[in-house]
Order: structure tokens, then sequence, then C-alpha cells
């Protein structure tokens, strides 16, 4: 039986499946096990990171940083690599307590000063890319030669596709953040903080952790999103992903995540990566087409999705369904 | 009598803007001098003004479009796509002043368009506008061919780089554009009607007030304001640079509208207050800049500086300042703001 | 056994001051287990404010509650249900956007190891609500429910984390016969389990039909408690509206001039309104009585275009005029004070003046504004005139009393001159003086010719200042009261007149 918060998440395989056939009507090449090892590498940072957003989405907030945690963390990594002679694992470990600890700080704010989360985080997202410039303003390359271990992991198909490293861990951060988000007590807390905070502090749920915990996985993944990005480009760059937040946000959405929170599934957002992955591959194989019509596509999708989503809150609270088959009428 | 009510409300923003002045004069004592040189302004202060143009005439729409409780997020893009427009069109072998009229009939569409989606369709604004923000920068390369369309229009250029007696153009046009919006706000009925749709929607709509169209206005203005502002960043560098023009200064202009005093919650305004933000923030910047901190520095003291607004303004932090100072602990005390659904 | 039971629930004395009023003086509320309890009283009666000091919403000023015997003292919501003491409100105060289940058990998830168990949670959850005699499917979203299916949920929720008392507040309001029915099966389940249930609602009738007794409120206390098996329905009525005036305090003068002036024919909003039906005239002062949700605030409503007619006719001098919104209202020259001010009718943060001005302001469209002098001639007359309290006019509205707030919408609906004035419970939730003046001006404006149409729920105010009285009940128009026939016996007994016999007639 299909039930309508299933909706979106249909509307969004729907569209990556007819995509993806018109695409490989047009390009058979694009079928190939090859495009698709690419598309999971060159998307896992964003995957990451959008994960981490689904879940701040569901509450019915907003993470502005994250493209800047994600630059700091390159940077800090790249120098700390350069400077010391700390292992990379370490500096991992030392990089993920940093940002998830500084979304939890983020969280606190929106959540006891009752600030609008927007705002806490265009705080965050000026403090992050900040403390990366303060950290060098230059690319640093990263020429540990554990990176090159990590880098030389990967699964070479017969087709000469390599699925890499970190396409496996943005599939891995999905499926944790699918059972988190679906079969944990945390996670239906963060639906019911999407609700409606009200509601659910009246049922019992525990607002401030709840909270602080949504912002500090935020935080954190934005962090391993920021690792992943160093291992794919070798190099911190204080400048690099510049509005991946929006991208994110993007992606959420056309993963058929309600932005008003509440309603939405993490797997949904995985397809709004492939999706969006997808009309850039496209742009590519075409070659005439310019990059920018990505932006105007994902602009247009938003809006489509933003509508359809609009449509099916008037249609569900216009009809309801009656009260069904009583057990007995008394 | 209206004078002294203005004086009390903009007093915060002033003691403001003086110290950061004087730290500017502290780090560099040349700051206040300002010099004729070939019958144009120059001076550390002139520059501030000059620089803080596009946010003023950003946080003008900003702050009406704040006080309905609402938010434009697509102001940068829409300065890029004003500035693309405009620059096509003189590419194009078009007068100047018909580029000019072109970027804001675009700069107006753009507005029509977040109004409709608002008041219409009833979508969130921070939702409505996030379209065209994503979409825009798209838009604003598609005019220009994903190339930074550079032009020698004279007429054009003189609207970022020119002078008008002696003073830098961009300053003349934030400065009669801010008194003329913030005196018509106040000697039409508009900003009245304004304010009371943002602090009681309900309650203005049974009085008979057309919310609607006040609102499509509001982001109408908003997209004007944003568009003049893209002409001048485009005129200043002699180019429409779809991907960094106006980049991030929709932030400068909300974060100017707060500084301002006005409430993201909607409700009373005073954009003279907003434009003297936008002024706070370009004395800060010229402060990083003059004080030779390194401009790595510039971002996150912007960052403590919204925080420390944050938290003044906070309603929790207000209520407790308000319990602390009442003395009867049986007064009447105001109930806080419901949490705000969906922006949480 | 003792011939009287221990209540279940005894709340001795309970008091709450709120600043310069007191909202609970005194009150006593006793629960034996399988009673069924209505707590009765019209908006302001002190209802919600008892509810909210036994749900711990509100620290209560004095008094005791007994809980099966021991002294409670619920700190929160979450506190009380703990303790037994579980409430379902109007507004179902649940989860739309999770499932049926998921509501059921947020916070005390069956799990199975870090996972909570979906599998176990749903079996369990359709036992659960099939024990409350309705079949659903526990997977699905609770919005896709009807409001009386998400009001069991409510319950079922309520009973099994507290399981002694159940509060019942106002559950009905927005459900159709049969979802009723429904509910009260439900209820009646409970009963027979032992539950001590409070119910609260306005419709006499569900109360008749199901509960064994009654407590009545007025003005902060308690002024009876029936079993209500051996109790009248006018009994219960004058209880709750108050009898004190026996006659007319004063004969309204007689209508001047009386040329129709509005003509309202079959206005109707299905769920809202039945069709209706009145004329209106010149110096008429017509007064709509009924019991709270009986459709007072929806006739008002309907006619001023806040909320669309599905249907009907609005003649005005005889011509036939559109209403769609209060913007056509307004230019038609009708005005609409409502009954909740603080959402409806002040713009709190902005000045008096401003919100004197506005509906003029709002009439002329912002391109003509009115001039500032006129502006301040006008606010300083109905300052004047209304004799409003206030420091100056600068002063944000909000912090005016009830009373003159009341006062300064008042006048800025004046200050449009207008031809009808439709007026919600003007006195509600203001002192004594303010009432008074209201009550004279509302025959002043009489005097001046204006029709003016009345919703209130105190019938001695209706009695001293209308002309006619139409009497509401279950949204439909079920009598007319016309000059002498006005008297507060009649509008009692229209009210409480069988529906049977009411729809015959």
């Amino acid at each position: 039986m299909i039930r309508s918060t299933h909706l979106p998440l249909l509307v969004t395989l729907a569209t990556f499946v007819l995509a993806y056939a018109l695409c490989a009507s047009q390009y058979p090449a694009m079928l190939s096990l090859r495009v698709v090892a690419n598309l999971l590498t060159d998307n896992a940072f964003l995957g990451i990171v959008a994960v981490g957003m689904t879940f701040v989405i569901l509450s019915g907030g907003i993470d502005l940083s994250v493209g800047s945690v994600i630059a700091f963390t390159g940077v800090f990594l790249a120098v700390i690599l350069r400077d010391t002679s700390i292992h990379p694992l370490a500096a991992f470990a030392l990089v993920l307590v940093i940002t998830a600890t500084f979304g939890a700080a983020m969280g606190a704010i929106i959540h006891y000063l009752e600030m609008p989360a927007f705002i806490v985080t265009l705080a965050g997202m000026f403090l992050a890319r900040g403390a990366a410039y303060v950290l060098s303003t230059d690319s640093v390359p990263i020429t540990h030669e554990f990176y090159n271990t990590l880098q030389q992991i990967y699964w070479k198909t017969a087709s000469g596709g390599r699925f890499r490293l970190i396409g496996g861990v943005m599939i891995l951060t999905f499926i944790v953040g699918a059972l988190v988000a679906h079969r944990t007590r945390f996670g239906q807390n963060v639906y019911a903080l999407g609700g409606g905070g009200t509601t659910a502090r009246l049922m019992g749920v525990p607002l401030a952790s709840t909270t602080i915990g949504i912002y500090a996985i935020s935080g954190g993944l934005a962090g391993l999103s920021g690792i992943v990005f160093s291992l794919y480009t070798s190099a911190g760059y204080s400048l690099a992903t510049v509005g991946v937040e929006l991208d994110a946000i993007a992606a959420v959405v056309i993963g058929g995540t309600l932005l008003t929170g509440g309603y939405g599934f993490v797997a949904g957002t995985f397809f709004g990566i492939l999706i969006m992955g997808l009309i850039q591959t496209y742009i590519v194989f075409d070659g005439s087409l310019s990059s920018w019509w990505t932006k105007i596509v994902i602009g247009g999708l938003l809006f489509a999705f933003i509508l359809l989503q609009k449509g099916l809150t008037w249609a569900s609270t216009a009809r309801r369904k009656a009260a069904t088959g009583f057990v007995t009428p008394s | 009598m209206m004078g002294r009510a203005l004086l009390r409300r903009i007093a915060p923003q002033l003691v403001i803007l003086a110290i950061v002045l004087a730290l500017n004069l502290m780090v560099f004592p040349d700051f206040l001098k300002v010099e004729l040189q070939h019958g144009r302004l120059f001076g550390n202060l002139i520059d501030v003004l000059n620089r803080g143009a596009p946010t003023a005439l950003l946080c003008l729409g900003m702050t009406l479009v704040i006080a309905t409780r609402g938010i434009d997020l697509s102001v940068g893009a829409v300065m890029a796509i004003a500035g693309a427009t405009a620059a096509s069109l003189v590419v194009d072998g078009h007068h100047f002043l018909t580029a000019v009229a072109g970027a804001l009939a675009v700069g107006a569409i753009c507005g029509i368009w977040n109004g409709i989606l608002v008041a219409v369709l009833r979508i969130q604004p921070i939702v409505a506008t996030l379209v065209l923000m994503v979409a825009g920068r798209g838009i604003a390369q598609l005019i220009t061919g994903g190339t930074i369309l550079t032009f020698l229009d004279p007429g054009l250029i003189h609207l970022g780089a020119g002078t008008i007696f002696g003073v830098p153009t961009p300053i003349v046009i934030w400065l009669a554009l801010g008194t003329f919006v913030a005196i018509f706000v106040r000697r039409t009925a508009l900003g009245m009607l304004i304010e009371a749709i943002g602090i009681n929607e309900a309650s203005s709509r049974l009085a008979g007030i057309n919310s609607k169209v006040l609102l499509v206005c509001v982001y109408i203005v908003s997209g004007l304001g944003a568009a003049i502002a893209g002409i001048i960043v485009a005129a200043d560098i002699q180019g429409a640079d779809a991907n960094n023009a106006g980049l991030w200064l929709e932030l400068d202009a909300i974060l100017a509208v707060v500084i301002g005093g006005n409430s993201l919650l909607g409700g009373r305004f005073s954009i003279v207050a907003s434009l003297l933000g936008a002024m706070i923030i370009q004395s800060v910047n010229s402060l990083i800049l003059l004080s030779g901190l390194p401009p790595e520095f510039n971002l996150i003291i912007k960052a403590l500086l919204i925080l420390a607004i944050l938290v003044i303004q906070s309603p929790k932090v207000s209520h407790l300042l308000y319990i602390l100072r009442a003395s009867a602990p049986q007064s009447a005390r105001k109930p806080l703001p419901p949490l705000k659904e969906g922006q949480r | 056994m003792t011939d009287t039971p221990r209540p279940v629930l005894h709340a001795k004395g309970i008091s709450k001051f709120f600043p310069g009023t007191v909202a609970l003086d005194n009150v006593d509320l006793t629960l034996h287990a399988g009673e069924i309890h209505a707590l009765l009283g019209e908006n302001g009666a002190g209802k919600s404010t008892l509810i909210k000091c036994l749900t711990g919403v509100y620290r209560r000023d004095g008094g005791e509650i007994l809980l099966d015997g021991t002294s409670v003292d619920p700190k929160s919501t979450h506190h009380s249900q703990m303790l037994g003491i579980g409430t379902v409100y109007q507004e179902v105060n649940l989860l739309p956007n999770l499932t049926v289940a998921e509501n059921l058990y947020l916070g005390r998830q069956p799990m199975r190891g870090p996972f909570v168990d979906r599998r176990k949670m749903n079996a369990d959850a359709a036992v659960s609500l099939r024990g409350f005699g309705i079949n659903v499917d526990p997977t699905q979203p609770l919005f896709s429910y009807s409001v009386a299916i998400q009001q069991v949920v409510a319950i079922a929720r309520a009973v099994e984390m507290s399981g002694k008392v159940l509060i019942l507040d106002e559950p009905t309001a927005s459900l159709d016969h049969d979802e009723v029915q429904l509910l009260f099966g439900v209820i009646r389940r409970l009963k027979t389990r032992g539950l001590a249930v409070v119910f609260i609602t306005h419709f006499l009738d569900q109360v008749f039909d199901i509960c064994d007794s009654a407590t009545v409120l007025r003005n902060g206390q308690v002024v009876g408690r029936r079993d209500l098996a051996e109790t009248t329905r006018n009994d219960v009525i004058s209880l709750m509206l108050g009898r004190q005036l026996a006659a007319r305090v004063r004969a309204p003068a007689p209508a001047v001039g009386g040329r129709t002036l509005l003509q309202i024919e079959s206005l109707q909003k299905t769920g809202m309104l039945d069709p209706f039906t009145l004329d209106l005239h010149e110096g008429e002062v017509v007064g709509l009585a009924g019991l709270l949700g009986s459709g007072r605030t929806e006739t008002a409503n309907l006619i001023f275009g806040a909320v669309k007619a599905d249907q009907g006719r609005l003649r005005l001098r005889g011509q036939d005029i559109q209403v769609r919104n209060p913007r056509d209202a307004v230019a038609h020259g009708f005005a609409l004070c409502p009954e909740d001010r603080k959402t409806e009718g002040i713009v709190g943060d902005l000045s008096v003046r401003d919100n004197i001005v506005l509906a003029l302001q709002a009439r002329q469209g912002w391109m003509r504004p009115v001039p500032r002098k006129k502006i301040d001639a006008i606010a300083q007359h109905y300052v004047r005139t209304l004799d409003i309290r206030l420091a100056n006019l600068d002063m944000p509205i909000r912090l005016l009393s009830g009373g003159n707030q009341q006062k300064a919408l008042l006048a800025r609906w004046l200050a449009t001159d207008p031809d009808v004035l439709i007026l919600d419970e003007p006195t509600r939730g203001i002192d004594i003086g303010a009432h008074a003046e209201i009550i004279a001006l509302i025959g002043r404006l009489q005097q001046d010719g204006m029709a003016l149409l009345v919703a209130s729920s105190e019938m001695e105010e209706l009695v001293a200042y209308a002309n006619r009285v139409v009497v509401l009940r279950d949204r439909r128009q079920v009598g007319e009261l016309v000059g002498e026939d006005v008297t507060a016996d009649n509008i009692v007994r229209a009210i409480a007149a069988d529906p049977v016999s009411a729809a015959v007639a």
C-alpha cells in the first residue's frame, strides 16, 4: 500500500529512473559501470554532508555552515599533517571531534537562546570559513603516504570503472543514517521535533538533547565530508566548497524531504544526490551544454518539489480518511 | 518631535558606528581625512561610504521584507542577474539607459516571482526565495555566456566608478534612494501597513488591509534594490561576473538589518537604522583592513559580531533581563513568543 | 466498603490568581472511579484554568489535589501524566507526521537492542486500539485519519500512560454526529474499565447523553454540582449563564426609522453554519444568542467575509453586494470587532494611534495617507468620547488594559463611519466600568441610526440593549425573539428547547 508520505520519495525515484533512461538513450555509454562508479566518487563528499542536512531539515531546521566546515576540515588536516607528525587517523578523529562539537554548540545556541537556526548557522558559516582562512589562505597539498594508501583502495570492475573508498564511505553513511533516522528513538525524536516543537515537548521528547544531537551530527558529518573531500583533492583549501550547503539543501529537497520538517527519508536524499550528479554527468557527456544549466535545472527541480509538497499538504488537509472499520459500533 | 523619536531609535546604531569609526581613527590617524583630487573626493571615509553602497541598497528592501516576517535570500543572485542583463544590453549596442531600465525590469520580475510564491502560494519566505538563490546564478551565467562580460560604455561605468560633483556615484545613489525610501514609507501609509502585517496578519486582514498586494510590493522593492546594487557592482569593475557579483551579500544585508535593531520576527522597522547597520559592517571591514590584521580575520570578527547581536536580541535573554528589571515579581510578564515552527 | 467510596480525584479549594484578576476562587472538584463528570461554564468561567492547575501547566496559588487519597503536586503535563492524570485537548496534541503507532509509543517504544522494534510496536498498537473499538492500520501516518480517530489515538496514549483520570477538553468540538458517537463508545468503554473521566464541552446534548454528573463554573467559582439524572436542561443553562437580573434593565428604545438596511439570505457554509437569514434595519440592535459553539462567531465572520461563505446573498439597501473578504466588507460600510481581541483585533506592537486609524487607512489605500493632523484629531476625538485611558497615543496598544483595547478597536471601526457594526463578544474579559460604557455606547450608536449585530454569551446584556434576539443552536437559527419577548427566560427556553421539537417547529 502506498502512503501519501511516500509519494515525494516515489516521485524522486521516478525522476531518477526517467532521467537516467533519457540520458542512456542519448548516450548509451552512461549506462556503464565506470560512469556509475564516477557518480559515486565525485559526489561522495556532497552525499555525506547531505545525510547530516537531512537530519537537520527533518527536524525543521537548516544548517548553512556545512560548506565552510568542509573547507575548514580540509585546511585543518592539510596544515596539521604538514606541520606535525601526527598520524592521519588521529587527525581524522581530532577533526571529527572538533566539527561535531562545533555543531553541538550551534544546536545549543539555537535551543537555549531560541534563535532561528538560519541565523545561528550563518554565524557558524562565517566562523568556520574564517577559521579556515586563519589556518591558511593558500591551497595546502597533502602528501602523506597514508593518503596514497587510502586513495589506492578501490574495487575495479571488468569495464574499468573504479569504485573507490570514498564512495563506499558515502554509502555506509547513508545506511547508518537511514538506520538512525528510521530505527532509533533519537530518529523518532527528530521527526517529532519536525512535526511540531511544542507538541513534541508535551509528549515528552527531550528537545535540548535532540536539537544539540542533530546539529552535532550535521557538524560531524560535515567533518567526515571534509576528510573525504581532502582524500578526493589531496589538498586543503580555505576557498573550497563555497555554496555546498545550498547543493546539500537542494539534494535533500529533491530527495523528497519537506523543507519545513517532519516528512522525508534518508534514502530519498541519496537519489537526490544521484539526480544532481546525473545532470552534471549529462552536461559533461553533451559537451555543448554549459555548466550553468546545472544550477538552473537544479533550481527548477527544487521549485517543482516545493510545489509538489505544497500541493500534497493542501490535498491531505482537504480530504481525510473517514473512520474505517470499527470492530464494534457500540 | 518625529526627529527626537528617530534619534532615540537609532541611538544604539550611532553609538556603535561612532565606536567603530573611532577605532578606525586610532589605528589609522588619517582615517577622517578627505581630499579632492582631480575633481573626485578621496579618503578612507569616502571608501567606506562607497564600498558599502551595495549592502545599503540591498538592506532597503530587506528591511521591508523582514518587517513582514519574511526574508529574501535571493538578492545576491538577483544582483548577478541584473548586472549581467545591463552588461549584455550595452554590449549589444543599446543605450546605457535602456540597459539600466532592462536590469531594473529584471529585478522587478524577480521580486514579483518571490512575492507570488510567498503571498499567493503561501510558501515560507526562506524556502520560496531559496529557489531563485540556487537558480539565479545559473540564469546570470546563461545571460553572460559563462564569461565575465566586460563593457566600455562610459554611461554605465559612470554609475559605478564615476562621480557627481566630486562624490562617487554609488554614494549619491544609495544616499538618495535611502532617503527617498525612508521618507516615502513614512509619508505614505506604506510603512504602517507593512508593520501591521508583520505584527499580526490576521488582525490586519480583518481591518481590511490587502496583505497580498503589499507582500508582493515589498519583494519587488527588494528585487529593485538588488538590481541597482547589481548595476553598480558591474559598472565598478566594468564587467558582469555572474559567479561572484553579490556573492554572500544577502547575508550582509540581513546582518545590516539585524544590526539596525530590526527584529527578524517582523514588525516595527527603521530604514535609517538598517542603513547605519550597513555602514557599521563596512566600517568593521575597513577597520580590519587598516589595522593590518590579516584579512583572514574579517569573517571571524563578523561571526562574533553576529553572535553578540544575537545574544542581545534573543527573546530568552531579553526575557531574562526583563525579569531582572521587573521590581514586582507578580507583574504582568510578557509571555515568550511561541516557537516559530520550521525555523528551529 | 464505605457508603461513599473514596474519590479517585479530589481537588479541594483550588485558587489561582492572575495579575488583577482571580481566575479560580476556592474551587472543588470530586471524581469517582467509573464516573463521567462534566465541567461546564462559558468562556472565561475558569474551566481551562482549573484543568491547567490539575495538569501542572499552571502552579496553583491555593488548595490541595488528592489522587487516590494522597496529596499530589503535578509540576508539568508530563509529571501529571506519570501521576495518573492524562489530558486530551480539542486540537489533538499528537504529531500528524508520525504514524499512529509512533504517536502511541513515542518516548516508550519497544526496543530490540539499539533499535526500535517496529514490528512489535505496530502489533501492540493494533491490539491496543482494537481495545478502544477502532480498527486502523497503525503504520499509516496520523494525519491521514479523521480528527475522531486522532482523538481516540490521543485518548489511548493518555490512558495507557496515566490510567486513573482522563480529562477530555472539548474533544467533540470539530466532530460530526457519527464521530461523536464513536468517541462516546470509547468513553463508555473507559467508564467500565473504572476510569474517572472529566468531560468538557459546550454541547449540552452531549453532556446529558454521556455524563453522570456535572460541576458548573462561573466567574472562577463553583456555582453548582448536579447529578444529571435529576437535573433539567434549564437548570444547567441558568447556572452557566447566571440569572441575577430577572427583568429587563431598561427597555431599549424602539428602532428609529426602521428602514431595511441589510438583508442576509440563506448565508451558509458547510460545517460552520446552516442557512442563515436575517433583515437588519437602521437604528436596530439585533442580538445573536446561543451557547459557545452554537454558531454566533461563525455568523459574524461569514457576514463580514472573514470566512468565505459557500452560498447566500447579501443585499445592502436593496442592492446585491459581493463580500468575498473583509476588504469588500469594509468598502461596503461593514465593521467587525472580533471575539478574539488579541489574535484578530489589535496589532499589538503598533501604537494606539496607528491601531485606531488602521481600518480607515486600509480603506483609503496606502497611496492616500490620512494626514497626520487628521489622524491626531480622530485619535484624540475617540480617546475623549470613549474615555480610553492611556499615557499617550504613541504607546503600543498591547500595553493597554482589555477594556481600553476594546474601546480602541471600537474607535478603529467608528472612524470608518460604518453602517453595519458587528460586535462579537464586545464585553468579554474587560472590567466592570468599561463594560457599562460599552453597553451605553451600543445604545448611543443605535440612537444615531446605525445597525448593530451583537453576538454575546451574556444574556442580561443582550436583554439590556437588543431590539431583537436571534437564537442559535448547533450552528442553526432556532428562534427569534422580538420586543417584549426578549427576556432572559425566553432566551434560555429557546436555547434549551428539545432539538427534535425545535426542528419540527
